[in-house]
């Protein structure tokens, strides 16, 4: 299995790794050897496994909504040229914004808890999955839109049954991206103010100088993105496949 | 069936500003098998977007539609040279897809009936990537016959066919829309010879008919009056061009 190949560039970087902090005499407290940081995964892992909870409700809560919202506007664009001539240049000017400078205002706005951190990995995936479903709708061969036209059909019966379906290879390239690009969303509203999370342990162990408890939440966080962003693939792949099969 | 109009189109067209076809007087007798023949670039895929009113960017100067007096619209079906099949459903959903688009509640028996008409029925729950293209074809012809439309343009829906698979398709289609009024769009003699009861030649000067053979269609594609008018029709393409 995947696993298994993954098990020799694993045992390659551990022992980079080690051979870093051997050669270099690296400090604990700058940059802890691998047993060190397991042993730290081992001693804390109630801790960590409390704070890798509330991140990752925050991963899929905002990996859902930003989807959900991301797939409603691209079909509200691709539907209407008003709306398009209105939005599009708004939406445009709002990736000038970066989307981590608005982690204070959103930490104001929605609080310490959740709601903030699920604002931002929800606002960093937005466009991602917008745009890529979007541009995808835009795409539908103008001979499926034809035939559908000598046929009679509606303008929501096109969107629906033609125009989408068509287009979820492009739903799904975005959110592949999304998969990747929420941690870092949850992680950024963590940092700025939290009081769980991997990212608020992450800061609190920084601060205290437990660098292994450091690298230890962020290995989590690494091999939880991993695994989402595997599990994104897997899913939309067989669902793809299954869809022409 | 409700009886087949004939197609009458007069006029030029023009794509941004650059003619297309034209000045030409243009006729498709009613319940017949018409032949638009010509090499390619002449604009009959656009005469025939005309008729079925897919011709946003093309501007009209003339007259074009149904010899009735009768809006054209809701009495056309139209085939492709690509099939056109959504790969995401299956045969049959794809004989369905007309009745889906218009929200009509689908009738899956009939589709099925035409399913097994185009020798298909035992691929009905097949998605089309696993079929030929031969099958592929059938499928289309299947979901054009759904549409049970008295006017059916072809857009030369066999040319990307094996010769075997195409001279099959062709005694196919002339059986099963015999009554209908068919323009048939194509860049191939041989075809035109087999099938055309009534042959148009557009060239980039002018549109002609061409007598077609007397025997009826489908003609046999080794028969001497085929032959012979494919010989023909050839010889007009050379001289056109």
């Amino acid at each position: 299995m995947r696993a298994v190949h993954l098990a020799g560039p694993a045992l390659l970087v551990i022992a980079l790794w080690q051979a870093v902090v051997v050669a270099l005499d690296m400090p604990p407290f700058i940059l802890p050897g691998p047993a060190r940081v397991a042993q730290a995964l081992w001693t804390s892992r109630v801790l960590i496994a409390e704070n890798a909870v509330v991140t990752i409700i925050e991963v899929l809560a905002g990996l859902v909504l930003g989807a959900v919202l991301g797939a409603g506007s691209a079909i509200g664009l691709a539907a209407s040229e008003r709306a398009r001539r209105l939005l599009r240049p708004i939406l445009v000017f709002s990736q000038a914004v970066p989307v981590f400078a608005l982690a204070p205002i959103l930490t104001l706005w929605f609080g310490y808890g959740l709601a903030s951190k699920i604002a931002m990995a929800l606002l960093i995936i937005y466009f991602p999955v917008t745009s890529a479903f979007f541009d995808a709708l835009m795409r539908t061969p103008s001979g499926w839109l034809d035939l559908a036209r000598v046929m009679g059909a509606g303008r929501r019966q096109v969107m629906w049954r033609v125009r989408v379906p068509a287009a979820l290879p492009g739903f799904v390239s975005g959110l592949k991206l999304a998969a990747v690009y929420a941690p870092i969303g949850a992680i950024i509203g963590e940092w700025v103010g939290a009081s769980k999370g991997l990212g608020y342990l992450m800061l609190l162990a920084n601060g205290r100088a437990k660098i292994d408890l450091m690298f230890a939440a962020l290995l989590v966080l690494a091999v939880f993105t991993l695994l989402l962003h595997a599990g994104v693939d897997r899913a939309t792949e067989a669902l793809l496949r299954r869809r022409t099969r | 069936m409700i009886t087949a109009p004939g197609l009458s189109l007069s006029g030029t067209a023009d794509i941004a500003g650059t003619r297309v076809f034209g000045p030409l007087e243009m006729r498709v007798p009613a319940g017949r098998w018409t032949c638009l023949l010509g090499p390619s670039g002449v604009g009959k895929s656009t005469i025939l977007r005309t008729f079925a009113g897919i011709d946003d960017e093309v501007a009209l100067d003339g007259t074009c539609g149904a010899d009735d007096g009768a809006p054209l619209a809701g009495r056309v079906a139209l085939m492709a040279q690509s099939d056109l099949l959504m790969p995401w459903l299956t045969v049959l959903d794809n004989a369905l897809l007309g009745a889906r688009l218009r929200g009509e509640t689908p009738d899956r028996d009939a589709a099925r009936a035409i399913l097994s008409r185009v020798g298909l029925e035992a691929h009905s729950d097949k998605k089309p990537g696993a079929l030929s293209g031969g099958q592929r074809q059938r499928a289309a012809l299947a979901r054009t016959l759904m549409e049970d439309r008295p006017v059916v343009l072809l857009d030369e829906p066999f040319s990307a066919l094996d010769a075997a698979t195409r001279a099959r398709m062709q005694d196919l289609a002339a059986e099963l829309l015999r009554g209908r009024t068919v323009l048939h769009v194509t860049h191939d003699a041989a075809e035109a010879a087999r099938l055309g009861e009534r042959i148009l030649l557009l060239t980039e000067h002018e549109l002609q008919t061409v007598a077609p053979p007397d025997t009826p269609m489908p003609r046999a594609a080794d028969g001497e009056e085929t032959l012979a008018a494919q010989g023909r029709l050839t010889r007009c393409l050379l001289e056109a061009a």
